[in-house]
């Protein structure tokens, strides 16, 4: 059974139409929390699928991150955006607030875009 | 004729549909080529004290971004080296071997590079893919997607179409936009009209990567599809991302707890020129691979927009749905293709969606047309709002599940009017903009956006943009539902919200059915091994499947009849033989004037009797009205007829309209003239029927009448109704003697 609580630590249970309807409820209520993501990434794994196990890990390190950050980090792995060094700077940033798997993600771009010509110019 | 001119036969070939298709001559150096293209690398893979340092023939130094990031991410070590040391064909073979389990084939895939997929699944023919498409998708239950978009991004006409979309059985809905800026309306109307529908029925609004993802965490819509994968580098990056961009992407859906699936398909890079010399299938073996390899769970593939280039080239039908069965076999959830209108012809289409249909896939169309092909904005799709009783039939002709199911005129209706009336109440309360109570009669009507005369088209980015600038979320969708008296619609919404906190629906192959059940590789896994074993359609789904509104019984025919009853024909006593050499005996079948009014063409039985006479006293004759009682065999009617006629001949009619003159000397099956195509008889010929009945009795030899010509299906449309009458006729079979009629 996947937890039934949102980000917020709100019981979903609480989450009605009323309890919106009087304003109560965030979206935060509404989000997922990363230990549901920790528990469906053991799901994927007995299922088959590591590397969706895997993006499950990586999702849950970001659910802290504001709407605006993920996008943020997003728009700088793509192609042309970012120096080496820009890349370095969120993996630290990452690392700092305990995402040790996007942190990685972000070294191996940096590695890999320069070698490919995919950093900005 | 002159010279250059082809000769007709040609001529009249050239004008089908088909020939309005382009198809390419094979160009391997263009990448137009299904299979086996120049540079496709042979297999291979080297590990290196646990780290890949080559892969299908290039080693690590040479991988560019997309190697790089599969022999990283996508290919599992533990089982790398037991499945590319594997036979090639010997592993095609188990693919279509109910003795090896889908688990099994999964296990070893996951080892196995692109080139090495490609080769294996290169080897199927059309059949084996049916097969290994049955036995390898992920789900055990097929689903269905549509695409609910309009030119004007109307609301009202969006949420009536997705509630519409959603009553037909649909389980996720695609919307899009004309006009980019418009995104967030669309969302918002797609997303209640679907609730309206149905609950559990997944929203995406395909939009801009970054765009399409701050609607997802507004809570706007509920899945993601645009999340685009190239097999080049040059194209992926053409594409403003890269595997790196990509693979967070899909995280930062699933952080939302969203569901999201990629889009590839082969075609598209050799569309774009950039297919670096491979095949089009080589390229989306590396797409396929790179999908696994970021995580995503699932792939909308089989062509999409580039579908007609694979179709243009020989072998490119099979190497879509070949795609389709790859990434079944990286077990991640396969979105069919079928969504791109690939060829004018109706043929051709079907063609190449019906294998897919009948193996059975997570989701057959990755965008069925429920909208009209004009309304379309990602362009008209492979299947669209007037083929949908097509597919409902097909559906029922093989006993097959294509997600599809029958919706009834009346609840259609209904629900056309609560998702316009939930989304103006909607868009007042949250003041995005006010629709007029005609703007709203013409959605509910509205077989299209053209029957919109009354639209605002300035609405939707008013809309649009309110929706950004204040801010709304889904929450504030929901307030405003409850607030106007929607509380089912209010509650299906929050249930799509709640479903992100689960996150059950973030595994492989995920819908919700109407229960709120999750049915995904997790809780309804594919379990196929031959006949008897995985999907059956439960009972109450098979008659949802076997009953299509168009379907008639005995009862609903003989009702159909009745209404038309009359008391103008009647009998007036039993028949005796004549002498008089002008009379014809008119032999009627059993059910007239009992239980049969009206013949196949539509005339009454009474008016099709009149029309004999009046063509029998052109000619100086009498016609006789004798009820035949006791056969229902048209040739026994006219000869019993003949028989009692004082002049040999007689004209033999059954109820449904099948006419014939017989003669007394004559055997039972044979005749003077005969109608036999009772559908297409008119007044004229039942009249001209008479006249040559005189002529015969006075013993000239008329030119017989010809039944008109059709090459129409007219069996198709008359042969259960036939049936049916038939079958009334034999229920009003007597041994009573002839018994002569009169019309009033």
């Amino acid at each position: 059974m996947s937890s039934q609580f949102g980000f917020s630590g709100k019981d979903v249970s609480e989450v009605t139409v009323e309890s919106i309807r009087r304003g109560d409820i965030t979206l935060d209520d509404v989000r997922i929390h990363p230990s549901t993501l920790a528990h469906q990434a053991d799901v994927a794994r007995e299922n088959g699928n590591p590397q969706l196990a895997e993006n499950f890990l990586r999702a849950a390190e970001l659910t802290g991150l504001q709407d605006e950050t993920v996008l943020r980090y997003y728009d700088a792995l793509r192609p042309g955006r970012s120096t080496s060094n820009d890349l370095l700077e969120i993996a630290d940033e990452l690392m700092a607030i305990g995402a040790v798997k996007n942190s990685e993600l972000f070294r191996q771009a940096a590695d890999v875009y320069a070698r490919r010509g995919l950093i900005a110019k | 004729m002159t010279s250059n001119e082809p000769i007709g036969r040609f001529r009249f070939m050239n004008e089908q549909r088909v020939n309005l298709d382009g198809f390419a001559t094979p160009a391997p150096e263009l990448g137009l080529v299904a299979f086996h293209g120049l540079n496709d690398p042979a297999p291979s893979l080297v590990i290196d004290s646990g780290r890949i340092v080559e892969m299908d023939s290039r080693s690590e130094s040479d991988f560019d971004s997309i190697d790089e990031f599969i022999a990283r991410h996508g290919i599992d070590l533990t089982v790398a080296q037991e499945a590319m040391a594997m036979d090639s064909t010997e592993f095609a073979r188990r693919l279509v071997d109910p003795n090896h389990s889908r688990k099994s084939i999964v296990r070893l895939v996951s080892g196995m590079t692109p080139a090495k997929l490609a080769e294996v699944l290169s080897q199927l023919s059309a059949a084996e893919l049916v097969i290994a498409m049955t036995k390898m998708r992920a789900r055990r239950t097929p689903s269905n997607q549509a695409h609910v978009t309009n030119r004007s991004d109307d609301p009202l006409l969006l949420a009536a179409d997705a509630a519409t979309a959603a009553a037909f059985g649909f389980r996720e809905l695609e919307t899009t936009v004309p006009v980019a800026a418009d995104a967030p309306s669309n969302a918002v109307a797609v997303s209640i009209g679907a609730a309206v529908g149905s609950p559990g029925v997944l929203v995406q609004c395909s939009v801009e990567e970054a765009s399409e993802l701050a609607l997802g965490m507004r809570g706007l819509v509920s899945y993601a599809e645009t999340v685009s994968l190239y097999g080049t580098e040059q194209i992926f990056i053409d594409g403003d991302d890269t595997p790196w961009s990509k693979a967070f992407l899909t995280s930062a859906y699933a952080s939302r707890g969203i569901k999201m699936r990629v889009t590839s398909g082969g075609g598209s890079e050799a569309l774009m020129g950039g297919a670096e010399k491979c095949s089009m299938f080589y390229l989306e073996a590396r797409c396929v691979a790179l999908a696994r390899a970021i995580g995503s769970q699932g792939v909308q593939n089989g062509g999409i927009d580039a579908a007609s280039v694979a179709g243009a080239v020989p072998g490119g039908v099979r190497s879509l749905m070949a795609e389709n069965v790859m990434v079944m076999l990286r077990n991640l959830e396969a979105c069919t293709g079928n969504d791109a209108l690939m060829s004018e012809s109706d043929v051709r289409r079907t063609s190449r969606t019906h294998p897919i249909f009948i193996g059975g896939s997570d989701f057959i169309n990755s965008g069925f047309g429920s909208i009209q092909r004009y309304d379309n904005m990602f362009g008209p799709s492979q299947w669209n709002s007037e083929d949908i009783d097509d597919f409902l039939a097909i559906q029922r002709d093989w006993g097959v599940d294509g997600g599809l199911r029958t919706a009834d005129e009346a609840e259609v209706a209904r629900l056309r009017r609560r998702a316009t009336d939930a989304v103006s109440a909607v868009y007042s309360w949250l003041g995005l903009g006010d629709f007029s109570a005609e703007w709203a009669d013409q959605a509910v009507d509205a077989a299209g956006s053209k029957d919109i005369t009354s639209g605002d088209l300035m609405l939707p980015l008013t809309a649009a943009r309110t929706i950004m600038e204040t801010n709304v979320t889904m929450l504030d969708v929901i307030a405003a539902l409850a607030e106007n008296g929607f509380d089912l619609e209010a509650q299906r919404c929050l249930d799509m919200l709640k479903a992100r906190v689960a996150g059950d629906y973030l595994q492989t192959s995920a819908i919700f059915d109407e229960e709120m059940n999750v049915l995904s590789l997790v809780t309804d896994p594919n379990e196929y091994s031959g006949p008897g074993t995985g999907y059956q359609p439960s009972p109450a789904r098979q008659s949802q499947i076997d009953t299509i509104r168009q379907q008639r019984s005995v009862a609903d025919l003989l009702g159909e009849q009745q209404s038309f009853e009359s008391k103008n024909i009647f009998v007036a006593g039993s028949a005796e033989v004549s002498y008089d050499p002008r009379d014809v005996v008119i032999g009627v079948s059993p059910a007239t004037g009992k239980d049969i009014w009206v013949t196949l063409s539509g005339l009454s039985v009474s008016d099709v009797i009149t029309e004999i006479m009046a063509g029998l006293e052109e000619e100086g004759c009498v016609g006789r009205i004798v009820r035949i009682n006791d056969s229902l065999d048209l040739g026994m009617i006219g000869l019993t007829a003949a028989r009692l006629s004082g002049s040999g001949v007689s004209v033999g009619l059954q109820a449904k309209g099948t006419a014939l003159i017989h003669r007394r000397d004559l055997a039972p099956l044979a005749n003077l003239e005969l109608y036999s195509v009772a559908p297409t008889i008119t007044r004229e010929l039942y009249r001209m029927m008479g006249i040559n009945a005189g002529r015969h009795a006075k013993g000239a030899t008329p030119e017989p009448v010809r039944n008109p010509y059709s090459d129409e299906a007219i069996e198709a449309r008359y042969h259960t109704k036939v049936v049916s009458l038939v079958s009334i006729e034999r229920n009003c079979v007597t041994q009573d003697g002839p018994e002569v009629m009169e019309l009033r």
